[in-house]
């Protein structure tokens, strides 16, 4: 091969290395495969409730009415069969009178449970400890300035909410499904003006400051800065007020990142890479100037630094010395 | 020549080059306080270093670029020129001056002309920083600048860090080479002789 080709050939492999690399990647995240046993039971619901129109049969009218289905209510089948609650039944948490058509009228005033209500006191959830989340959420902005309307459904919708944080690989992904669940709200004004008469602050102004603004956006989550960091509970939901939002670049970026204890707090293992990264898990997914400085490079820079200063200072002295003798 | 000065240095040469190290001034200690940025000892505020670094470094680049069209525009670039047949016994030659021979009262062994400005040892190591040195770490900078579209695109996640591992790498061998380029320039007639040149633009030979 010519000189003149080599460099063209090493990008070219370096271009396929990567993609190879990627494809071998995605192909290991095969997901875990379901029984779906209620399926049958759940289309009753979801035959109408899936689609923005339903049947029934009139019997003033004695014919079958098509109707609009209120918006609100009309739900996505294969997004709940991707998400937590996939082996669910309806009936497990709304009442079995809705079995009934047409739906009794009182069946409007019933309370729906929130996750403690399952998830608390259970050995099962134990480790993801639901009581702490229940408390620092109580704490939060989002508890202390609503009313009691803000419930955990506000931004884990029970019918789509699927964990991504400890179960997703694909970094990019989760940052995106986590900062969608904040902006379901905060970019979108009918669903904020549910809950408070305030207007809907621009998050893209708010943030004009933030440098490189995209890039954060793409690849930290919302809570990073909004959220009190607990160690207790894997995700912060000590939403702050505005005012006590990180605005220090350096609680990010340097070695003791906040964002070990937030975003790669799953991946965290204090360790440097076989290069010498420092906080070897961030290098999987991004770069983090500050936090990802390499230990090999710092001594290597320190002593050739040293070398060059002996050097310099040995030299001057020779020339001073001669030059007095 | 002038009472036996002669006249090394253009006006367009004495600014770039001001210019030029002022920028790498800027460029080092911003780019060191962000590489080592710790909230309880911060050099400079990590937002002002990165906006600095990143305006310094774009105006770097225009600088950069005054100097390629300069040297191919004018004969100042014909001082970075050499004949690698034989050219490392020279550089051998004058790193020997350097380290005995004018200590021992030896004369250059590559007087100062306005045709060879530069001794052999200097126009090589000026050629890796000038001619390789900045120009990749220019073009590393502007790939971190825009990673999003510049690396993410072609390479993936995990090409930022290697891109920052050579620009890192070669902006330390750059401000390694400022330091002994700083010692150097006090080997001259008078130790701050070769600074001056850079200023009125005339060299003093020894």
């Amino acid at each position: 091969m010519s000189r003149r080709k080599l460099p063209v050939f090493l990008l070219v492999l370096a271009i396929v290395c990567s993609q190879a690399l990627t494809g071998l990647l995605q192909a290991q995240d095969e997901p875990e495969e379901r029984v779906y046993e209620n399926i049958e039971e759940n289309q009753q619901c979801f035959k109408c409730h899936g689609h923005t129109y339903y049947f029934y049969y009139n019997d003033f009218l004695d014919r079958e009415v098509k109707d609009r289905m209120n918006p609100y209510f009309v739900l996505d089948s294969a997004e709940f069969y991707v998400s937590n609650h996939w082996n669910f039944i309806c009936t497990d948490c709304h009442s079995y009178e809705y079995k009934n058509f047409p739906h009794p009228g009182e069946l409007r005033f019933e309370p729906l449970p929130v996750c403690i209500d399952c998830h608390g006191g259970d050995e099962t959830f134990a480790r993801f400890n639901f009581e702490g989340i229940e408390e620092e959420f109580h704490k939060s902005v989002h508890s202390t300035k609503h009313s009691d309307d803000f419930t955990c459904w506000m931004c884990h919708n029970p019918h789509s909410y699927k964990i991504n944080a400890r179960t997703n690989e694909n970094m990019q992904e989760f940052i995106t499904y986590d900062n969608e669940i904040c902006l379901s709200c905060h970019a979108n004004v009918s669903k904020y003006r549910l809950l408070t008469t305030h207007d809907n602050p621009n998050v893209l102004t708010t943030h004009s400051w933030l440098p490189n603004q995209g890039l954060h956006f793409k690849n930290v989550r919302c809570i990073e800065c909004h959220a009190e960091i607990n160690d207790n509970i894997l995700v912060a939901h000590n939403v702050q007020p505005k005012e006590k939002a990180v605005k220090l670049c350096v609680e990010c970026h340097s070695k003791n990142s906040r964002l070990l204890a937030s975003l790669y707090k799953l991946q965290f293992t204090d360790e440097y890479s076989v290069a010498g990264f420092a906080n070897a898990e961030m290098l999987e997914e991004s770069y983090i100037i500050g936090a990802n400085r390499n230990v090999y490079l710092n001594r290597l820079s320190i002593l050739f630094f040293g070398f060059a200063l002996m050097f310099v200072l040995a030299h001057a002295l020779l020339r001073i010395i001669i030059k007095r003798a | 020549m002038e009472n036996g000065k002669l006249y090394l240095y253009p006006v367009w040469v004495r600014l770039w080059h001001w210019t030029n190290a002022i920028l790498i001034l800027i460029l080092i200690v911003t780019g060191i306080s962000m590489q080592y940025s710790d909230p309880q000892y911060p050099i400079i505020r990590f937002d002002y270093a990165v906006n600095t670094h990143n305006v310094a470094g774009i105006i770097l680049t225009l600088s950069y670029i005054l100097f390629l069209v300069g040297n191919l525009v004018t004969p100042n670039g014909r001082q970075y020129l050499f004949r690698l047949k034989g050219y490392f016994k020279n550089v051998s030659r004058q790193f020997l001056y350097y380290s005995f021979g004018m200590f021992r009262g030896q004369k250059p062994p590559f007087p100062v002309t306005e045709d060879n400005k530069f001794n052999p040892l200097q126009r090589f190591s000026y050629v890796v920083i000038m001619y390789i040195s900045v120009p990749v770490v220019v073009i590393t900078g502007w790939m971190l600048l825009y990673p999003e579209f510049l690396l993410h695109d072609i390479f993936g996640n995990r090409s930022i860090h290697f891109m920052d591992l050579v620009h890192v790498v070669l902006a330390f061998i750059i401000s390694l080479f400022l330091v002994i380029h700083v010692y150097f320039c006090t080997i001259g007639s008078n130790p701050m002789s070769n600074f001056k040149s850079m200023f009125n633009g005339y060299h003093e030979p020894h």
